[in-house]
């Protein structure tokens, strides 16, 4: 019985849906429609990351190297600083220098546009069950279609280089950067919410002042990701001409130069741990920063306390919450 | 004018409210209504709030009293009825005109805290006003004399997760008194707080509404905290109001079984106050007065003690009846140079288990004083007993009108124990 019904599908008892001829003609229609929209795209994508990239070289590769890991000192610790000084200056002395700075201008110009889409979706879809049920689908399909499958059609809408590789980055990256915003600002205590609306909030300003400032490490998370993600994507738009490091490692597999190719696989770990650690640190840099003046005015304020506990409060004990910030910021 | 009006309040949840109203309306049971998908949560609710008053609504979870609660500054929307809050109706305000009102007439306390984390104190006592648009400087001094209020004024630069629970709920009810609102919701504001730091608590906002005078709308579970605090309390079965009246009319006259089982839980030692036993203050011996006419007024009176005052409202002392013949006899002019007794003075929140002790010595009568030491009233001494054991409070008469020349009237602990 099985066997009849498998055969009867095999004979073409079930029609053959020719999905691919209808994406083709679809994609043939928009080509021949759009392409002075996506002229304009284009050039302005590619002044964008050309320009980040050139600036990006401006300053001597040693230099720049040191402002980086000082910003990563400043935000997260010095220890941070002086390992992705010495992975910076590995990247110099094994002359990735140029294709690195090319996949970073690519990677943040992506990243960035990525985030300017994504959040606000993210905000959308908190906002509203529906439109996050409707966007569920459309972000695991973003997710999961196989990256290359993206870079056929963005080749035939921008060409070969660098646009449809910015273009791939920021459909592959964007849909962590939605779903931690919606995951951010749901999880947002609804009491809190609740109080905003009693006090006579109008919902703008609930969302700025409340639901924003609470989901923003979450918020952050998803920035990493979408930064990480960008960075994974952006090899592989080396394929379509997209240079950096991607081109590095396209290059290497066609030569099938080992050497080559480890050393441009090294130079993208290098960046991506330097780019995780540095954007992580951010997303908890407001914990941190606003943790140290409160635990320096503790000292003076618990004395002042004590003296109140005896007039009324027999509940102005032990502060909590502060205990576990102390070790880490002493440490600093 | 009523500070809160509700009238016919009905609050469905899922399908078909409006028909799961008529029905119920109709007298349809709750479930009836529940099988066909509607899930109703407030039903047929009617009340009034005088300004000024502290109305409780006392009912156990699932009741409704939240829903209700809601209902009144709009975070919920109505299913049928009416708010009318102050002159506005609420019920039937757009978005804009709703959040107005509740930004100029109505703030709220929280079960647990709402305290916005990310804010310092002073900022969180601060966000009425901020919402409201009031410049920098001034709500900052508005809410740091909210914070003043209720005794954390020196917390305000910490974030709220320094502070314990129940700090945490005095900066909760100082950013709904920092928003000078007429109208004060609290839903079980103090129930997420252990005992001792609740009854702190209670005793602080009857403390406050005193000088404050706000209208307030309670909700608690806990029927001990409603009769402390309650003017009024509606009781809550099932989306129903089963009985609304003081805390006396309820003790007295349970409206059916529910409300009874309650009531024996309540323990009227630590539900009612001196406030609720005490009899209108008599008039304070003036220290000037000639000791021959106080020893005749208080024979008058069959008094033992007379409460001898300083001039200035405040009680001086005791001035035994044995005293002011002693001064008598000795032919003083006033009752200036008496050894006077030191008074027994307790406060309007002081519960019939603390007044116990109080109320036990028989020399001197039980006063009741303000914060600032004056004269409220006197607790008679049987009062304590018979309001324990569930008598009805005594009636006014007990105290009399000054009838005699200093304007003394004595009340003695004999007068109060026949009384």
């Amino acid at each position: 019985m099985a066997e009849t019904v498998l055969r009867a599908a095999e004979d073409g008892a079930l029609p053959q849906i020719p999905v691919g001829d209808w994406i083709d003609t679809g994609f043939d229609w928009v080509t021949e429609n759009f392409s002075p929209v996506f002229d304009v795209i284009s050039a302005g994508t590619e002044a964008g990351v050309e320009g980040l990239r050139d600036a990006l070289l401006f300053p001597p590769p040693v230099l720049f190297a040191v402002l980086l890991a000082v910003l990563g000192g400043v935000v997260r610790s010095v220890r941070f600083a002086v390992v992705s000084l010495l992975g910076l200056l590995l990247l110099i002395s094994m002359r990735m220098w140029e294709p690195a700075m090319a996949t970073l201008a690519l990677v943040l110009v992506s990243a960035v546009i990525a985030v300017a889409i994504g959040i606000p979706i993210g905000i959308a879809a908190a906002k509203s069950d529906r439109v996050s049920a409707a966007l569920r689908p459309v972000l695991d399909f973003m997710q999961t279609m196989p990256a290359f499958v993206y870079l056929v059609p963005a080749v035939t809408f921008f060409g070969i280089g660098l646009v449809p590789g910015v273009v791939t980055t920021i459909i592959f990256a964007m849909p962590p950067g939605v779903r931690l915003t919606e995951l951010g600002i749901r999880q947002v205590d609804p009491e809190l919410v609740e109080a905003g609306h009693a006090f006579g909030s109008p919902p703008g300003r609930i969302l700025r002042g409340i639901q924003l400032p609470l989901a923003l490490p979450t918020i952050m998370a998803g920035v990493n990701q979408v930064i990480m993600l960008a960075l994974s994507m952006a090899v592989i738009a080396g394929l379509i001409g997209a240079a950096g490091l991607g081109g590095v490692v396209v290059t290497s597999i066609s030569r099938l130069d080992v050497g080559l190719g480890f050393e441009g696989g090294l130079s993208v770990v290098i960046l991506a741990i330097y780019l995780d650690r540095l954007t992580s640190a951010f997303g908890q840099r407001r914990g941190r920063l606003s943790g140290f003046p409160s635990f320096l005015s503790r000292g003076g304020s618990v004395g002042k306390g004590g003296l109140a506990a005896s007039s009324r409060s027999a509940d102005a004990v032990t502060p909590v919450g502060t205990d576990q910030n102390a070790p880490t910021e002493s440490a600093r | 004018m009523p500070a809160v009006h509700a009238e016919g309040l009905f609050k469905v949840f899922g399908r078909r409210t409006a028909e799961a109203v008529d029905r119920l309306r109709d007298g349809a049971s709750v479930a009836e209504v529940r099988d066909r998908g509607a899930t109703p949560a407030v039903i047929d609710v009617s009340f009034t709030v005088e300004p000024g008053e502290i109305f409780v609504v006392m009912g156990l979870s699932g009741s409704g009293k939240s829903t209700l609660l809601r209902m009144l500054n709009g975070l919920l929307e109505v299913t049928a009825g009416t708010v009318h809050v102050g002159e506005a109706e609420l019920t039937a305000l757009d978005d804009k005109a709703l959040r107005r009102l509740r930004q100029e007439q109505m703030s709220m306390v929280f079960q647990h805290f709402a305290l916005f984390p990310h804010r310092s104190v002073l900022d969180n006592a601060a966000y009425a006003l901020e919402v409201r648009g009031v410049d920098r400087a001034t709500r900052r001094a508005k809410a740091q004399e909210a914070l003043a209020l209720v005794g954390l004024d020196q917390w305000a630069d910490q974030k709220p997760g320094q502070l314990s629970g129940g700090m945490k709920q005095r900066v909760g009810l100082a950013r709904a008194l920092a928003a000078d609102t007429d109208l004060l919701l609290m839903d079980e504001a103090f129930s997420a707080l252990d005992p001792l730091i609740r009854r702190e608590m209670q005793d602080q906002l009857l403390e406050l509404q005193a000088s404050l005078g706000k209208t307030i709308v309670f909700i608690t579970h806990d029927l001990n905290e409603a009769m402390r605090l309650g003017d009024r309390i509606a009781i809550m079965r099932d989306g129903r109001v089963v009985q609304i009246g003081t805390p006396d009319q309820i003790l007295e006259a349970p409206a059916d079984d529910y409300v009874r089982q309650f009531l024996a839980d309540v323990d009227r030692g630590r539900v009612f106050t001196a406030r609720h036993v005490m009899v209108e203050a008599p008039t304070l011996v003036s220290p000037t007065a000639a000791p021959a006419q106080v020893l005749q007024a208080m024979q008058d009176h069959r008094s033992g003690s007379v409460l001898v005052g300083d001039g200035d409202g405040r009680v001086a002392g005791v001035a035994t009846e044995d005293a002011v013949r002693a001064a008598v006899a000795a032919g003083a002019p006033s009752l200036a140079g008496l050894t006077l007794l030191p008074s027994v003075d307790v406060r309007a929140t002081t519960t019939l288990s603390d007044l116990l002790a109080p109320a036990a010595q028989d020399e001197v009568p039980v006063t009741v004083v303000d914060d600032a030491g004056r004269l409220l009233g006197v607790v008679p001494r049987g009062a304590v007993l018979a309001a324990l054991g569930g008598v009805p409070r005594p009636a006014p008469s007990i105290s009399r009108a000054p009838a005699d020349p200093v304007g003394a009237t004595a009340v003695t602990t004999k007068e109060a124990v026949s009384g």
